[in-house]
């Protein structure tokens, strides 16, 4: 963790000098992360450009105030939050964010794959999940079950979308998140539980189809 | 949270998150556990979620365009100028 922050400090001692290296290095580790997230509030591909390219601008600005009481990469995705977010309400996208974790979940399974309350097997699956350990791994990660699975958060309400990028695509610990969205870690886990499920769900249905 | 002693499959795949994530309290982590020990059905569930959290995290990224990094550098130029 000290490394990462002497990492973090040299970088942006670097970039307050105005070394263009240090910049590159930047652009190179989270432009195609804020691409994705910009993409998440405005859809249309020129816009999520353009609020990348402000919240670059909006971070060299903020360079001397950024006091590193949160990670630089946290403090990045904030400003790009809000910057993406200002730009969704100017162009008549107001997304629900406000609203985060009231979005509607569902049961993460459909209730008709277990038996129904009364019988002696209530509540247990009818027929169990296929087993997947045994599908062939081109199948999995081939082109067309990832891009069911891309559709599918692409569907998903806006907050879990955000929540299940920056996690299972990104990469990003809980902690990350909730710092980078302001939701609590109950919140989180609540949003991606939705999330992970319903893209489940998806490749299921994919997967089904022999 | 507590799970009762008789955890049924339907509420196993609620807690599929929290078990995952290791935020259940050891308790309940134990009766998932010993759930997923004598049900094939659940286990596979697991197993499915974990596969998906795998294929999201395959979804690769797209390397930068040129002409974007490019921009930025102008970008940056522009600030350093002042």
């Amino acid at each position: 963790m000290a490394q990462v922050e002497t990492a973090e400090a040299e970088l942006l001692d670097a970039l307050r000098a105005g070394q263009e290296s240090a910049f590159t290095a930047l652009v190179q580790q989270y432009q195609p992360s804020i691409l994705r997230v910009a993409r998440i509030y405005v859809q249309n591909p020129a816009t999520a450009e353009e609020v990348a390219q402000e919240t670059w601008v909006a971070v060299l600005d903020g360079l001397d105030r950024f006091e590193g009481r949160s990670s630089l990469k946290t403090w990045i995705f904030r400003i790009l939050a809000n910057i993406a977010r200002t730009r969704a309400q100017r162009d008549g996208r107001s997304l629900p964010f406000s609203s985060f974790g009231e979005e509607s979940g569902g049961p993460a399974v459909d209730p008709d794959r277990f038996a129904p309350a009364g019988e002696r097997w209530a509540g247990h699956w009818k027929s169990y999940p296929e087993r997947w350990d045994t599908v062939p791994e081109e199948r999995l990660l081939g082109g067309e079950a990832r891009r069911r699975v891309e559709s599918a958060i692409r569907r998903l309400p806006p907050a879990q979308q955000q929540v299940v990028t920056l996690r299972d695509i990104e990469g990003w610990s809980a902690e990350e998140v909730c710092s980078a969205l302001e939701i609590s870690e109950a919140n989180q886990r609540v949003l991606l539980h939705r999330a992970r499920s319903k893209v489940r769900q998806a490749l299921e249905a994919y997967l089904a189809q022999g | 949270m507590l799970l009762s002693e008789d955890l049924t499959c339907q509420e196993l795949v609620e807690l599929v998150t929290e078990y995952i994530e290791g935020s259940l309290l050891p308790e309940d982590r134990d009766r998932f556990e010993q759930h997923v020990v004598l049900c094939d059905g659940c286990a596979y569930y697991l197993e499915q979620m974990r596969t998906t959290i795998d294929v999201s995290g395959s979804l690769t990224e797209e390397a930068i365009a040129p002409e974007a990094q490019e921009d930025l550098l102008r970008v940056f130029r522009d600030w350093k100028a002042g």
